[in-house]
């Protein structure tokens, strides 16, 4: 639709506006406020400038950590973040990419069946399953460790959903044509689907990896040592017990850190992120 | 270079549909057959069978001396071209070529020397290391000639090639893929609904209906005595003219008017009379011949067709665009250039050879 007057050009650059406005501004607030000493909330009004406590902040934060409140170093939840949402982000894909390729490209007996379960788990979020989960990771002796943290979450219903969906899509013939061409299945797979599957790939990259770097109720009950912790489990505990001390300095600092690494994948991604969303090549 | 032999084939879907019956058909090594045949005949059924992307349930596939059955495609030693090209959209053209002489583990020396070959014999060269969308549909159809070109195989199968391209483009590929054909020699199975390209292309023509055989033979041969009603209305443009007839000794009655066969007449009784547009003309005052009725004309150019009605019957006559038309006319018919339908079957009946054509013999040329 092309629409070319003058007030509703106003109007829709006013509410894009406003709808900016109302995302950033809590962001902006954050960050001001992880940028002042532990004093400057006292009387009750947040300030709007940025004060001159940056450095001491973040460097307190990622150095050392809160450590009466039980959070270690920021530098190392971050690492266990990282390492936790890659693992996660790509043992998704690889998981559900190939199964999505055994669904749509193999006859095998109780083929439907087996879709249509993995479909119905689309509907069970990980909160559903958690104790039975809880559990098996217990017993299997996986508490504390990247394995628990990693394993439980790494199937994902969505993901094979959409690759199902795009192979669909790729027509017939192209199969065919690759199996004249002398190429077996793994071979088709590896030369013509995975490439073209990329820009699918890439946008689940990023939503996975947003995925597991925001787990929160998982790797709070299956991790007891602080030498696991991830970092959005560190900024509850910051915030919790120091609900009484008023740092929030602090835990803004925490949630900016904690906001950046996904800010930073999705900026970097974008342009395949974009184009993964809204065309396939073929 | 390979012959093909179709034993007794048939297809039936998973399901229980089924789609071809029975066929059998032996192409010589170096031959041009085109399948053809309305939608849904099953064409594409027994091309697949021969490719060996569908299972053969009944009879057998041999390619060579050959039984292949149960051999994977890859290993048939056959092309084929896909009415959609089937393109690998994330490879160049070089790549697309490349590709299945690559699975097979050919020398980078001659993967090279044959795809610059092909691209030449196709004038692609200049699009090799363009992606398949970058292309017009005309290159990309040159593309998919040229997967089927650099393998060599012993067999090259078409489905629908040209069916993606304007019609003055479909000429020129059409001609292309004749010319191609004859200088590489390898035997081809090509499926088409269009019966033009079916008649230029072929060296035998394969009719196909309901999944089965109609009629097989050089395209002449089945222009000029279909072997049945279906064959009749399907080959040639304009259709034959197919209009209920009753033989009565050695007279013929259409509708009101009666001819004279001069000797021929194969059976006695109803039949089906089936007459080429070509074969009717404007009668003179003193021959015998059809009342007809003029409804509408189209201009060919270099014909008129006209249509409209003998009796009850509809009829079309291919005239000269300069003789005079009026609304009640008289057609005459070449009795010689008749053929004679049983009315149950359909089938061409026994004893009705059709006149010779004078037809001079066409040399390959090539
Ligand atoms: N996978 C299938 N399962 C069941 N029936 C099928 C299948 N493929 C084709 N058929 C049926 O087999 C018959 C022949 O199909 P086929 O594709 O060979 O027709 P065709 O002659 O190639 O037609 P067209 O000119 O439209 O391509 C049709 O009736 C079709 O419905
Ligand atoms: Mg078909």
């Amino acid at each position: 639709m092309v629409e070319n007057r003058p007030f509703l050009n106003f109007l829709t650059h006013l509410v894009l506006i406003l709808g900016v406005l109302t995302v950033v501004f809590p962001v902006y607030l954050a960050f001001i406020a992880s940028t002042h000493g532990p004093t400057d909330f006292m009387s009750g009004i947040v300030p709007l400038l940025p004060g001159d406590h940056f450095s001491a902040n973040y460097g307190y934060l990622l150095g050392t950590g809160e450590s009466t409140a039980g959070a270690p170093p920021f530098l190392l939840m971050l690492a266990n973040s990282l390492a936790m949402a890659i693992m996660i982000a790509f043992g998704k894909i690889a998981i559900s990419i190939i199964s999505a390729f055994a669904i749509v490209y193999f006859r095998f007996p109780l083929r439907v069946p087996a879709f249509w379960l993995i479909f119905m788990t689309l509907m069970l979020p990980v909160e559903v399953r958690i104790l039975p989960t809880y559990k098996v990771v217990a017993d299997l002796g996986m508490l504390n460790s990247y394995s628990g943290l990693v394993i439980p979450v790494i199937a994902s219903a969505t993901a094979t959903f959409l690759f199902r969906q795009f192979f669909l899509t790729v027509p017939e013939e192209m199969m065919e044509a690759a199996r004249v061409d002398g190429a077996g299945p793994m071979k088709f797979f590896r030369d013509i689907l995975l490439p073209l599957s990329r820009t699918n790939i890439a946008a689940l990259f990023i939503i996975m990896f947003i995925y597991g770097w925001n787990q929160y109720l998982w790797p709070m009950l299956i991790t007891t040592e602080p030498h696991y912790y991830t970092v959005v489990m560190g900024i509850k505990r910051l915030a919790s017990v120091l609900d009484g001390d008023n740092q929030w300095n602090l835990v803004m600092a925490g949630v900016i850190l904690a906001g950046l690494p996904p800010v930073l994948v999705i900026i970097f991604m974008q342009r395949l992120f974009v184009k993964g969303l809204v065309e396939t090549e073929k | 270079m390979a012959s093909i032999d179709v034993e007794n084939v048939g297809k039936v879907y998973s399901g229980g549909v089924r789609a071809v019956t029975d066929i059998k058909l032996n192409i010589a090594d170096g031959e041009f057959i085109v399948l053809v045949g309305p939608s849904g005949c099953g064409k594409s059924t027994l091309l697949r069978m021969v490719a060996g992307l569908e299972t053969i349930s009944e009879g057998e596939v041999k390619i060579g001396s050959r039984v292949v059955n149960n051999v994977e495609p890859a290993d048939r030693d056959i092309a084929m071209v896909f009415q959609n090209y089937a393109l690998y959209p994330h490879m160049t053209v070089y790549n697309n070529l490349a590709y299945g002489l690559k699975n097979r583990g050919t020398p980078k020396a001659e993967i090279d020397a044959r795809v610059a070959e092909a691209a030449r014999m196709l004038e692609i060269t200049q699009y090799l290391e363009r992606k398949p969308r970058a292309l017009s549909g005309g290159q990309r159809q040159r593309v998919a000639m040229g997967r089927a070109i650099v393998r060599k195989p012993a067999a090259f199968l078409f489905d629908e090639p040209l069916s993606n391209l304007d019609a003055k483009l479909r000429v020129s590929m059409r001609g292309e893929i004749k010319r191609l054909q004859r200088r590489l020699g390898t035997t081809s199975i090509y499926v088409t609904h269009d019966q033009l390209e079916a008649m230029t292309l072929a060296d035998r023509l394969v009719v196909l209906n309901g999944g089965q055989i109609e009629q097989i033979g050089a395209p002449l041969e089945v222009y000029h005595a279909p072997a049945s009603t279906f064959v009749a209305s399907f080959i040639g443009s304009p259709a034959m003219n197919l209009v209920k007839g009753e033989l009565h000794g050695d007279k013929l009655a259409i509708g009101p008017a009666m001819v004279a066969l001069n000797g021929f007449a194969p059976t006695s009784g109803a039949v089906t009379v089936g007459v080429r547009a070509e074969d009717l003309r404007i009668a003179r005052d003193d021959e015998e011949a059809l009342p007809f009725h003029l409804e509408y004309t189209e201009e060919l150019g270099a014909q008129r067709l006209i249509h409209g009605t003998v009796g009850d019957q509809q009829i079309t006559a291919a005239v000269s665009p300069e003789i005079a038309l009026s609304p009640e006319m008289r057609v005459a018919v070449d009795t010689k250039r008749l053929h004679f339908f049983s009315i149950d079957t359909g089938k061409r009946l026994p004893g009705n050879v059709p006149a010779e054509a004078k037809l001079a013999p066409v040399e390959p040329v090539i």
